[in-house]
Parts: structure tokens; sequence; C-alpha cells
């Protein structure tokens, strides 16, 4: 029977005080007062669903960045920033998996994650899921203060690995809770009582029925169970409805982050991959048009992410700044100054002919010599050792690097000013001039520890493009374990 | 090591306009500026001219490309005029390559003018450069003061230097250059400030505040070279030189390869040592007697004085706080304010540069004149500190 070999995910480490936009908004809406409490997650100005999906499935696929295995790959999410444009190509651009993939876009609806998810247990051979989320939503909207941002993903695999699918529920039928047109604009809410008695008490419950009979299980056996929703206790209305037992209701994580969408199941999921122990089963469920319900049961082996949901929870900076985060979705009409006029017009071709370089991070290595160079070009960098034509494709995105030089730079445009920008220098050689991202003045110094990152390097207003690259970011967890170092 | 330069080109003639933010002035009117006061002082007319070369780094916002917009404004013979652009190198290379020509036979008098128009960009700074198509989809969305800081971080760490200690020596730089401006005529800023100022000025790019950075002017400077035979043949004596003329470029080394340390101009280094050996300079701290080097940012002036030899490796920040390169130093530093202060429109300030040290060997430069310099030294720099053209050009008194 197929599983879950390995998981990973992401939240970005931004988290916004719900206390910050209630206080704001307060004179508009003091209605809104009472959720003024935990934060939510919030993605940076260059974090988009595709990129929070590549940073989980880098956590799911760990630091070797030979990733021939996978066969496909699904890309999930209700928030990709393309519409016609494969965005699981960039995916798969990005970690650099084999051309010969089968790669689709899981999308339409909030349970596409599990959907998604779904069919690569049902497809057979092993496959990466990765469901991200960039949650959009008006000012002032209730929304704006229950949803967050995030991203899990999952290796899946013939073999039971982490946990074993017992069975598999679903439930279609278009019931319209909430829908968001193709015009880019916000989702349009009915009213809260009839998606809860009508919707998600009657819809649900059948999904997860099926998924417990398949498995030959029943629902007091069930030990985890995921079910995200913003309504207050609705899992736990769920959970009676079905039978299964109040304290196997997992906590949906509203408090720390909010609730991520389409991803947010997958990262319940996640989540609870963490601690279940041997034998424990799982069910996890989500709602959306119908629903779809998964059944597991743990097997105590598989991959352990290096970060999964409490390490990425772990990972936060709170914002109390309500007007940064209206800026960064897009929701302030801001003078940007005349140094943003240029235009981001994107040479299509030029993309191409570097997808290697731009999307995977992928350098060059002599053949002859050993140096590691980036980008990979004809002539090797090597001094006194021009060789020609001896590199060979040389991956960077998973090295562990270091700061040599920077600079925060007030002068020229950046969403988050100052910019940081500055030479990366790469253990095992190699080095980029790179912008440095999720950091503050005075985080960045010669010789900080880095890792990489996957971001919008640029968005084309324009023409609606969006420029990908890697950045470095501050390597947390070795700038810690250098600091016990230090200490002893 | 080819025979070089030295002595074999004589500057028969230099203009420089007024820099500044010449909103009164278009390139053509800044280019004429600067080259009726070359021609006035060559004492020669239009149809002794046999080619010129012509710099300018901004087509976009400036006189265009090709050689057509210096030909035009300037109405000159028909002659071959080219356009050259190697960042903010380019007025040294218009010099060089109207030396060259000269050296080779092929030109008797050859004219080197540049220029830049940089003040109808519509905001302080330089404006936003058109990269291509693949650097904007890597390089990072910087600017020149983010690029040029650079070398603070790495030049601290490497030598060990504290925060503050780097960040007074830099005012220094700017402190200094501010106080020659302020007897220069023709330059941009030309009020003295004070360190307190420096330190305390906004940030641009840290550690870099607005006083660490030059001024982005309009301007125009031309140069009329011939050889010490034509010049003395047009009544010409005390002759001034060239003695040197190099010019190094990054290959790659210093961004892709590990090695360069990010605290120096790894170009910087190789120009100023094929220069020193062109012009017979054995000992440059005692023999250079002045210089004007490329101080776009306080601290690349301050690096490049090691760069150069003048100052020991780590050491630069000492001497600079020791006032060993003010006006009354041991190696006077931007006697006319320098790209700080007398202004940088980029295609000039090569020019520019030579056009202080010609007047400085003339005995010309008024309330700012050395006593009796011998050997004056320009360093042009252009693009940033990871991958640059860096050119390094001494000229003299003949004979020495």
């Amino acid at each position: 029977m197929a599983g879950i070999a390995a998981w990973g995910a992401y939240a970005p480490r931004l988290r916004l005080s719900r206390k910050a936009v209630t206080e704001a908004n307060a004179w508009v809406a003091p209605n809104l007062k009472a959720k003024g409490k935990g934060e939510r997650s919030m993605a940076n100005w260059d974090e988009d669903a595709l990129t929070m999906a590549v940073e989980a499935a880098r956590d799911a696929l760990g630091p070797d960045d030979d990733r021939s295995h996978i066969d496909n790959l699904y890309f999930a999410s209700t928030t990709a920033p393309f519409a016609d444009r494969l965005n699981a190509g960039v995916v798969s651009a990005a970690l650099t998996l084999e051309k010969s993939i089968v790669a689709s876009d899981v999308t339409g609806s909030q349970r596409c994650g599990l959907t998604a998810l779904g069919q690569a247990l049902a497809a057979g051979g092993t496959s990466l899921v990765a469901v991200g989320e960039h949650r959009r939503a008006r000012a002032v909207s209730a929304q704006e203060l229950d949803f967050g941002d995030g991203a899990a993903a999952f290796v899946v695999t013939d073999g039971p690995g982490a946990a074993e699918l017992l069975g598999r529920g679903s439930v279609t039928d278009d019931f319209v809770d909430h829908f968001r047109g193709d015009d880019g604009g916000f989702d349009y809410y009915w009213e809260e009582r009839w998606i809860r008695d009508e919707g998600i008490v009657k819809l649900v419950p059948p999904a997860i029925r099926k998924a417990l009979e398949v498995s030959g299980l029943s629902a007091e056996q069930v030990d985890h169970f995921c079910f995200p929703s913003t309504f207050s206790g609705m899992a736990a209305t769920v959970a009676k409805a079905v039978g299964i037992k109040p304290e196997a209701v997992r906590d949906n994580l509203a408090a720390v982050m909010g609730e991520a969408g389409c991803a947010h199941g997958p990262i319940m999921l996640a989540h609870t991959l963490e601690d279940a122990k041997a034998g424990e089963v799982i069910l996890v469920a989500q709602f959306g048009q119908g629903a779809e319900a998964l059944v597991f049961r743990a097997t105590g082996q598989g991959q352990r992410p290096a970060r999964g949901v409490t390490g990425s929870l772990a990972d936060r900076e709170v914002e109390t700044n309500y007007l940064k985060f209206l800026t960064f979705n897009g929701l302030v009409e801001w003078d940007k100054g005349m140094r943003a006029e240029k235009d981001n017009k994107t040479a299509l071709t030029t993309l191409y002919r570097n997808e290697d370089m731009i999307l995977g991070l992928v350098g060059g290595r002599c053949r002859e010599t050993g140096v590691v160079q980036f980008p990979r070009t004809r002539i090797s960098v090597a001094p006194n050792n021009p060789a020609v034509d001896t590199q060979e494709p040389y991956r960077f995105a998973e090295r562990r690097a270091n700061v040599l030089s920077y600079s925060a730079d007030y002068l020229t445009f950046s969403m988050a000013p100052p910019n940081h920008y500055g030479m990366i220098v790469f253990e095992g050689g190699g080095r980029i001039m790179m912008d440095i991202t999720d950091v503050a003045p005075g985080d960045v110094e010669t010789g900080l520890p880095v890792r990489m990152v996957f971001r919008i390097k640029e968005v084309d207003e324009k023409r609606g493009f969006v420029r990908y690259f890697w950045k470095a970011t501050p390597d947390r967890t070795a700038i810690t374990s250098q600091s016990a170092q230090a200490a002893e | 090591m080819p025979h070089g330069i030295r002595d074999k080109v004589a500057i028969l003639g230099m203009g420089c306009s007024k820099f500044g933010e010449r909103w009164d002035a278009g390139p053509d009117d800044l280019m004429v500026e600067a080259y009726l006061e070359a021609m006035q002082d060559a004492g020669i007319d239009q149809t002794q001219l046999d080619a010129a070369w012509f710099s300018t780094h901004i087509d976009e916002i400036g006189s265009g490309k090709g050689g057509t917009p210096l030909s035009i404004a300037l109405r000159l013979p028909n002659i071959a005029v080219t356009r050259v652009e190697n960042f903010c190198a380019s007025g040294s290379e218009a010099f060089r390559g109207a030396v060259y020509a000269v050296a080779a036979g092929a030109a008797d008098i050859a004219l080197a003018v540049g220029v830049e128009k940089l003040k109808d960009t519509g905001y302080g700074g330089l404006p936003v450069a058109n990269p291509g198509t693949l650097n904007p989809q890597v390089m990072p969305n910087g600017s020149a003061p983010g690029n040029f800081a650079q070398l603070a971080s790495a030049y601290r760490a490497k030598h060990g230097v504290s925060k503050d200690d780097l960040k007074r020596a830099i005012a220094h730089v700017s402190v200094k250059s501010h106080a020659n401006g302020a007897k220069n005529p023709k330059a941009h800023l030309r009020k003295p400030i004070t360190a307190e100022q420096a330190l305390a000025a906004p940030m641009i790019a840290e550690p870099l505040g607005l006083f660490d950075c030059c001024g982005v002017s309009d301007g125009a400077a031309a140069a009329i070279v011939t050889t010490p035979e034509i010049a003395r043949s047009l009544g010409k004596h005390d002759l001034v030189t060239v003695k040197a003329l190099q010019l190094s470029v990054s290959n790659g080394y210093e961004s892709q390869y590990n090695g360069w340390d990010g605290s120096h101009f790894h170009t910087a280094r190789i120009a100023a040592g094929k220069a020193y050996r062109e012009a017979g300079i054995e000992r440059p701290r005692e023999q250079i007697s002045m210089m004007e080097v490329h101080d776009c940012f306080s601290i690349t002036e301050l690096v490049t004085m090691e760069d150069l030899f003048i100052s020991p490796e780590g050491q630069g920040w000492r001497d600079v706080l020791d006032g060993f390169y003010d006006a009354d130093g041991g190696v006077p530093c931007q006697i006319d304010g320098g790209l700080k202060c007398f202004g940088h429109p980029i295609g000039a300030s090569g020019l520019r540069m030579l056009y202080e040290m010609y007047l400085q060997l003339q005995g010309r430069a008024g309330e700012r004149q050395l006593s009796n310099p011998v050997f004056g030294m320009t360093h042009n720099l252009g693009g940033a500190p990871a991958s640059n053209v860096c050119s390094v050009a001494i000229i003299g008194q003949e004979g020495a």
C-alpha cells in the first residue's frame, strides 16, 4: 500500500499580530475586536504560494539534491501565480527535478491539497506533492484575521513509509460557501450558519465515513483528526457527528498561524506526523465543494523533516505593522518613487536559455580542476586554468554559505527597505552576489551563515509576470549552533 | 613588457566645464564649453585635429550613441570620432584612444572629450541603468552605493577595524575633499563640512551616509594630445607628458571564484603595478606628487590608497585619519575636490582628473596649487568592486 515517505512544511517567518490589525481597524470594525488575539503567518513581499510550496518541498526532500527518484509532481494551490503557465513546472525547475516527470497543477477548491495528495497516493511510483497558499483578503475583513499563509509537502511512495494510506473518501457537491472569480479578486462568502449546518456538517461526514469504511476502521479508532476550519469548534462538531473521540481533534493552529486555505489540511497532517506514534490512526479531511478525507496509519518510520511545522512555527518574527501587511498584499496604492519605474519585462528567451541557472540555482563544476562556479560558462573561471567545455552542472541551492560582504541599501527601490544584498560564498566553492531576504538592519554581518531560499525576484505588474530567483537568508539553525559552541 | 607610452605623447591643451547641476546646459553645451577651453589652451584650430574620441556612459538620457553627438556639437571637420564607453572609466578611455593614436603615428593631434548630462533624470542619484536581459533576473536589485559599501564590511572583517573607526576614517575622506572642493571655482559642491556632519548624515547604503557619496553632476572635460615634438614646434615648453596608461578589467575572478576577499580592488592593484613600471616609478609613496582617484564613495578612496600601494595594506584608514592625503599631507589626494565635490559626470570624470593634474603640473591651479609637483596620478574606476574596469594613468613633467 502507498504511503507518505517524507513530509515537510513551511510558514513564512513574519507573524502578523492580530491585535495590531483589530486596533488599527477598531474605528470602522469594532465588532472584530474579539478576534484580536494571537498571530497569523504573513508572507513576505517576495513569497507566494509557489515559493512557499518549494520551501516545504525542500523540507520534505531533505538536503540531498539528487531528486531523480521523483516520478510525479503535484502542485496544489488556489492562489497559484499563473493561470496559464504550469506552476508545477516552476516548482520542478526550482527543485531541479528530472524533465521526464509527470507534473500537474491541482486547484479550484479549498480541498485541492488533499485531492492532490490522494491522487499521488493512487498514482503509483514516487510522487512529490507540494501545496502552498498565499491567501488574499480585503482589508478590515474577518478573513484577513482568520487566514494565514503557508505550505506543506509530501513525498509519496509505493511503500508504507512514515504513514501508510489506509483509505480515501470523497464527496463532490457544488455547494458554494464562497467563491472567487478569475479576476484575481477576493472571496465572496455566504452566511456562516448555512455553510456550517447545511455544508460542512452534511458533506464532510460522508467522505469521512467512506474513508474509514475503505480502511476497515471505526471512527473511535482515529487517534488524530485533522480538520481545518475558521469556524470555532467546527472540527469537534464534525468529530462528534461521525463518532471520533473529542481528544483526537487536532489543534488547527489558528492561534499561531491562521488558516492557510488548501494548504491547511496538509499542514495539519504534516504537524500530526511529527508526533504520531507508530500504529496511530490519522484522519485528515478538508471541506470544499464537498470534501476529501484520507486515513493513514503512522509507522514510526520514514524521514523526519529538518524543519516541519513545529520548526516553521518556531522560526518567527512578530510583525505589528498592519500597513506593511496591506502593502505586501497589494492593498495600498503607495508611492514607490521613480526608481521603481523601471520596466521589469522578462526576456522569456533568456529565461529559458538559463532555466537551470535562474530557477534551479545550478552552476558549474570543472571536471578537470573541480573548481565550482556560478554561472556555468564554457571557459572556466579558475585563474591560470581557463579550461574549455569542462563544466558539469553543479547545484548550489542546498549548499551552506556565508556572507563575505554586504550592504543595506536605502537608495534602491525595495518593497522592504533597506534592500540587503551581498557576496555569498559557498562551502565547497563558488560565490554569488545576491539579495538577502527576511532580514532587518543589524542582522547581517560578514561571516553570517546563510542558506538559499527560492523567492520572487521581481513582479512585472504591467504584464502580470513574476520573476523568481534564489536569495540568501540567515541560516538561523547554524547561527544558533555557532552561538551554542561559542558559549561552551 | 611592451615599451609603453612613457614620454611619447604630450598634452597640448585641456578644458573642463563647470560641473554641477547645470539646469542651463545640455550635453552639447557642456561639450562645447570644455572643448573651447582646450582649443584655446592648445592654440590650434579645428583643421589641425586628426581624430577624436568621445566618451559618454549613459546614452539613454545623455547625448546619445555613436560619434555623431560630438561631431555635430563641435562641428568637427568630418574627422574620425569614436565613441567609447567603459562604465565610469569612460573618460580615461577617450584619453587612451587619443594618446594611442598619436603614439602610433596615426594622428598628429587628437582630441578626447567626455561628457555626461545626469541631471535630466528627475531624481537624485544616478539613473537606473538598463542591465540587459539576464542580469536583472539574477543580480540583486542594487545601487552603486550599495555595491561599493560592501567594501566596508569586508575591509572591517579582514583587518579587524571597528565600525566606528572605519566610519570616522571615511568621514575624514569626505571632509578633506570638501575642504579642497571649496577652493575650486569649477567644482559642484563648494561648502566645507565637518566630521560631525558627515557622521550624522542620512544613511544611503550602510555604512555610507550622504556625505560618503560623490556628487551626481553634469559636466564635460576635454584633452588635446600630440607628440612632444609637435608640441614644441607649436611653441610649447615645460611639457606635461604621459608617463603611463593602464587599464585592468575584471574577468570574473572576483565575482565567481573563491579567491578575492571583497575588501579591495583586484584590478586596481594590477593596473597600478603596471603603471608604475611603465612610468619607471619604484617608490610611489615618495615619488607620486599628487593624485586624483575614483572616490565615487569615501570607502572606495580609502581602500584605493592601499590598492595603489601608497598606504600599506590594512593601514589606509590610519593614513587617512593622520591627514596623509590632505592638501598639506604627504600625497595630496583629490586636490580639486574629487568626484566627491568637483562632481562625477561619468563620461567626463577620467578627463577631469587629468585636467587637475595637468593644471597642477603647469602651476596653474590657483588657490589649490601644490608646490613643484612632478608626477600626477589618476585612478578611474568603473563598475563595482566585484566586477570592474580600472584605469591608472600617470602624467608628469617631461623627462621626469
